[in-house]
């Protein structure tokens, strides 16, 4: 620990959003330095990397104003950290931790290190136990279980914004020690108003954090991190059951994207760093449980599909990393299907272990297979009724057409508000029965 | 000789150290980070760190251990779990708390617990480097302990040894340790390699029947996400019909390790009814630890599973994936600023992963035991693409394709494997194995399996332009007999009673199919109606 603080006005080079400063003694990876422009004005800055006495800086913010001769670069000595407290619950922070809604900062409780560590495997608890989002394709079908990362796949234009909203406000899990983190990367002006409007009506706790599509690139990259300290901080500090909800991580990418040209690292598939994965999964693996402490970390976030194309990097490295996934259908949405979940490329891998007797209900598993199986036989027999017709098809068949209509309209589609998974299921089983041959 | 960091990349420090050798081991910083020399300088050196570089300061010390990166090998492996660097997690858990901060470190084997050993060779026998001096009981199988010099015995030890105390001594006073630590770059010795040829058992109907693997042989699982890499891997850890598993989860899901570590901690290995566990090694490198040390894990792997090999083991080796493996080996490279070949990846990716494969094998080892070291090893092609480097190097190097469909798992089918882009070089000797030890008629019947298979295709391709309707009745007995083929046979259900079989089961199963097949033939042709028969095999 140095005991003061270093100062240097050695600047050799700005580039973008990276600073060059030369003549520095004893610095560490990943410090965190203050920046001051020559009007006075205060950027923080994260040490990349070093060689001898070479330093390259990346700032978090505008480098508009910063000039080579009268630009201060304080070392601060100390890693990234975020500051936490009870007392942060049902607040509004912008990408760098600052209040957003107009109430003083609080006071913190104490500081953990923004990257967080790796969870030791072996003390990972494996994820059980469910929580409840009020949409019957993703509780029936697709089910959400505590420590579990599930992304929802939406392709631009499709209401991914209503459906975090709902998500958002329907969520909750039986025990009722629950808290929404919600992590906002790249949002509009207009969505932001959007979303302070569904925050202010929350029965829930809640910690936002939101960068703005006009806020600085490298805050996109730190605000998940922040988010997810928060949430790690009141699922294994206090116990509680934490969802972080990110929207949208293709936002993150372009980021992560940006800055790796800006560094002038080399470009892998469609120009996204060779690390994505890496770094993508830094994030992702922080949803968790530990064993014997209560508390959880479930992470839900929002990729858009660029091009509607599952095979990009985005969604694609998304895919290796998570526990499944909840697609969204353009299709769907057209039919005007609210919110237009196609269940058959979705699925949450660790669904087995969040369903049944005690969890849910006793017949869960067999009411989502009945579910499952009849949607699946009814959309391959969609394919022939528009070579064959209606007409041609048997009893049997046509049966099974009209099931697939009502699941998606009934089932799928909510009219109003959330449904229980009681309610869920019951409905299930009332669409099967209507719908098989007596 | 003490040094000082002087520069930091991502997981590369450089040190101002001359007088290294290349892959020496490194301690950096106050925190004592483990690093490898990866390249060398007149002046410098550049050192591969294998925890995060975050918080290290320049002009922190850097300390040469003078020995390459190496594991532990001795008494005590079984059942442990270890990150990429062979430290113990559970007992790291038990030190530090749930999550890994950087520096900590604990030794890799439990050194003070104590073993019975019972020697083979006594006072006056000369043994040679690499000869067995004695074993313990390890679980329910003897571990051999090995001398690592040779020479004349003067003393050796009788019952209770620990493995910090030497269990035998030379008569040039040269001490024989029970552990010892071996490079893991480098290759066990034995003394020669023996060709495959009997099976390895999988438990995997599709897999034993159509695409068989060799005792010694390598496999590789390519597929998309969620194709069911990891289930099929941890399907073959439960049931393949080995002495010794070791697993390594290389850059993958650390709920899915827990998850392992649960299911194996209460389930028995189908053959010898003891728990898995003691036949289990783990290495569990998640994707968000040390991308160095990711790198290292499967060599960290290979060499425990060399090590029981040399006991004249039978060993499978599984990594899920090889994909992180070479991911981590590109970001190491890239920070090296070397010269990127395809897709970033460093020119010497098939070489190193051809280099990693051939340590598999049967082999006639030091002692003279035929031991085998087999692999399979999932990969994760971005995009679903297998024309990328990395797949297509697997492909080069691997005796047995298992390729899984993405449009095979969106229906449901798994494990997941396309019967007819996969293949086993190994199908031919294993067969003939098979015909005499199991059955008589495997071959025959795997060839009417297969041509049932191919019919299916044909028949499928001619009704979609024809139209279902203009298909003979005996078409539709065969798209029957097909599907029953598909669902009973091909398709595994990991979560159910039916996630393992016997060769025994395997060939009854499709000998029911087949006979059932060909009696409806005959009755269809004697003019029975096609709709009785079908509805009696049901
Ligand atoms: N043999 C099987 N039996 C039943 N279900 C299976 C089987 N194999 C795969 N599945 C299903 O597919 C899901 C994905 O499987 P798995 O986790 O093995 O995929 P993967 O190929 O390893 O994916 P990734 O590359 O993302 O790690 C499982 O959660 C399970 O629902
Ligand atoms: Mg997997």
């Amino acid at each position: 620990m140095r005991l003061a603080e270093y100062r240097y006005s050695t600047l050799q080079g700005i580039r973008s959003q990276l600073l060059f400063v030369g003549q520095v003694e004893a610095v560490r990876m990943g410090e965190v330095v203050r920046v001051i422009a020559p009007d006075g004005h205060e950027l923080e800055g994260e040490v990349l990397t070093v060689h001898k006495n070479d330093v390259l800086i990346q700032v978090f913010g505008e480098c508009r104003g910063l000039d080579i001769q009268n630009t201060t670069v304080v070392f601060t000595d100390a890693i990234k950290q975020t500051p936490l407290s009870p007392t942060m619950l049902n607040r509004v922070f912008s990408g760098s931790m600052h209040p957003l809604d107009n109430k003083p900062m609080f006071v913190p409780d104490r500081w953990w290190p923004t990257g967080g560590f790796p969870l030791n495997p072996t003390l990972r608890e494996s994820p059980r136990e469910f929580i409840e989002t009020g949409i019957s394709a993703i509780d029936g079908l697709t089910t959400l279980v505590k420590g579990q990362k599930l992304p929802i796949f939406s392709c631009a234009g499709l209401p991914s914004r209503q459906m975090v909203a709902d998500i958002l406000k329907y969520s909750r899990t039986p025990q009722g020690n629950f808290v929404v983190i919600f992590v906002a990367l790249g949002l509009t002006h207009h969505d932001y108003a959007f979303y302070m409007r569904t925050l202010e009506e929350l029965n829930t706790h809640y910690v936002a954090i939101v960068n703005l599509a006009s806020d600085s690139v490298l805050e996109r990259l730190l605000a998940p991190r922040f988010g997810l300290t928060v949430a790690e901080y009141f699922a294994f500090q206090h116990g509680m059951d934490a969802l972080a909800v990110v929207t949208d991580m293709t936002n993150y990418c372009d980021a992560l994207r940006e800055i790796s040209s800006a560094r002038e690292e080399l470009p892998g598939r469609r120009g996204y760093p060779g690390y994505m994965y890496s770094d993508l999964a830094l994030l992702f693996e922080r949803a968790g449980r530990i064993k014997g402490r209560p508390g959880s970390v479930t992470m839900l976030p929002v990729v858009t599909m660029p091009e509607d194309d599952i095979t990009h990097p985005i969604p694609d490295l998304t895919g290796y990393i998570t526990e499944g996934q909840i697609v969204l259908s353009r299709e769907m949405h057209q039919q005007g299907i609210y919110p237009p979940i196609d269940v058959l490329p979705s699925l949450s891998r660790l669904m087995q272990h969040g369903i049944g007797e005690g969890l849910t209900r006793k017949d869960h598993r067999t009411v989502a297979n009945d579910l499952y199986r009849q949607y699946a036989r009814g959309r391959d027999l969609r394919g022939l009724a528009a070579i064959v017709g209606r007409e041609g098809m048997t009893e049997t068949d046509r049966r099974i057409l009209d099931f697939c209509d009502g699941f998606e309209k009934e089932f799928v589609h909510h009219q109003v508000g959330r449904r229980s998974v009681l309610e869920t299921l019951d409905l299930g089983k009332e669409l099967l029965a209507r719908y098989t041959p007596p | 000789m003490t040094g000082r960091i002087i520069g930091i990349t991502g997981p590369t420090v450089t040190v101002d150290l001359a007088d290294l050798k290349l892959y020496d081991r490194l301690k950096v910083g106050h925190g004592g980070l483990q690093g490898e020399v990866v390249r060398l300088a007149s002046d410098h050196a550049v050192v591969q760190v294998y925890e995060e570089t975050k918080g290290l300061g320049v002009g922190e010390p850097a300390q040469p251990l003078g020995v390459p990166l190496s594991v532990r090998l001795g008494p005590g492996l079984m059942g442990q779990v270890y990150d990429g660097l062979q430290r113990p997690l559970p007992l790291m858990g038990e030190k530090f708390g749930p999550f890994i901060r950087p520096g900590c470190e604990l030794p890799s084997l439990p050194e003070d617990s104590t073993w019975l050993f019972t020697p083979l060779k006594k006072a006056g026998d000369r043994i040679e480097a690499g000869g067995a001096l004695g074993f313990v009981r390890e679980n329910s199988f003897d571990h051999y302990i090995f001398a690592q010099t040779g020479g004349v015995i003067s003393t050796i030890a009788l019952g209770e040894i620990n493995l910090q105390t030497p269990v035998a001594t030379l008569e040039d006073t040269t001490l024989l340790h029970p552990a010892h630590d071996w490079p893991i770059r480098t290759p066990r010795p034995f003394r020669r390699k023996l060709p495959p040829t009997s099976p390895l058992i999988t438990g995997q109907r599709v897999l034993d029947f159509f695409f068989p693997l060799s005792l010694g042989g390598t496999a590789i699982i390519p597929g998309g996400f969620g194709t069911g890499k990891t289930i099929l891997e941890q399907a073959i850890a439960k049931h393949a019909a080995v002495d010794v598993v070791v697993y390594v989860g290389c850059g993958e899901r650390g709920n899915e390790m827990a998850e392992m570590l649960e299911e194996f901690a209460s389930l028995n290995d189908p053959w010898s009814g003891r728990p898995l566990a003691e036949r289990t090694i783990m290495v569990a490198n998640t994707s968000n630890m040390s991308v160095a040390a990711r790198e290292a894990s499967i060599y960290t792997a290979v060499s425990m599973a060399e090590y029981y090999r040399d006991m004249g083991c039978h060993v499978l080796l599984l990594a899920d994936s090889i994909s992180r493996w070479a991911e981590a080996l590109r970001e190491v490279s890239s920070a090296l600023e070397e010269m990127p070949g395809e897709e970033g990846y460093p020119t010497y990716l098939a070489s190193r992963l051809s280099g990693y494969f051939s340590r598999a094998g049967v082999v006639e080892t030091i002692n003279g035991k035929m031991g085998s070291l087999s692999m399979i090893l999932s990969v994760s092609p971005p995009g679903g693409d297998f024309t990328e480097p990395t797949t297509q190097a697997c492909l080069r190097a691997s005796g047995a394709f298992y390729m899984l469909d993405t449009s095979l798992a969106h229906r449901r089918h798994f494990p997941a494997i396309n019967w007819v882009q996969s293949y086993s070089l190994y199908a031919e000797d294993v067969d003939k194995h098979f015909s005499e030890a199991v059955s008589p008629a495997w071959a025959t019947l795997k060839q009417k399996g297969l041509a049932l298979l191919q019919k299916e295709e044909k028949l499928r391709e001619v009704s979609e332009i024809v139209g279902a309707e203009e298909l003979q009745d005996e078409d539709h007995l065969l798209l029957h007999t097909a599907g029953e083929l598909r669902d009973r046979f091909l398709c595994q259900n990991s979560f159910s009673d039916d996630g393992f079989s016997t060769p025994e089961q395997t060939v009854r199963l499709m000998d029911l199919i087949v006979r059932q097949y060909e009696e409806a033939t005959t009755r269809l042709a004697q003019g029975e109606e096609l709709s009785v028969l079908l509805k009696e095999m049901q």
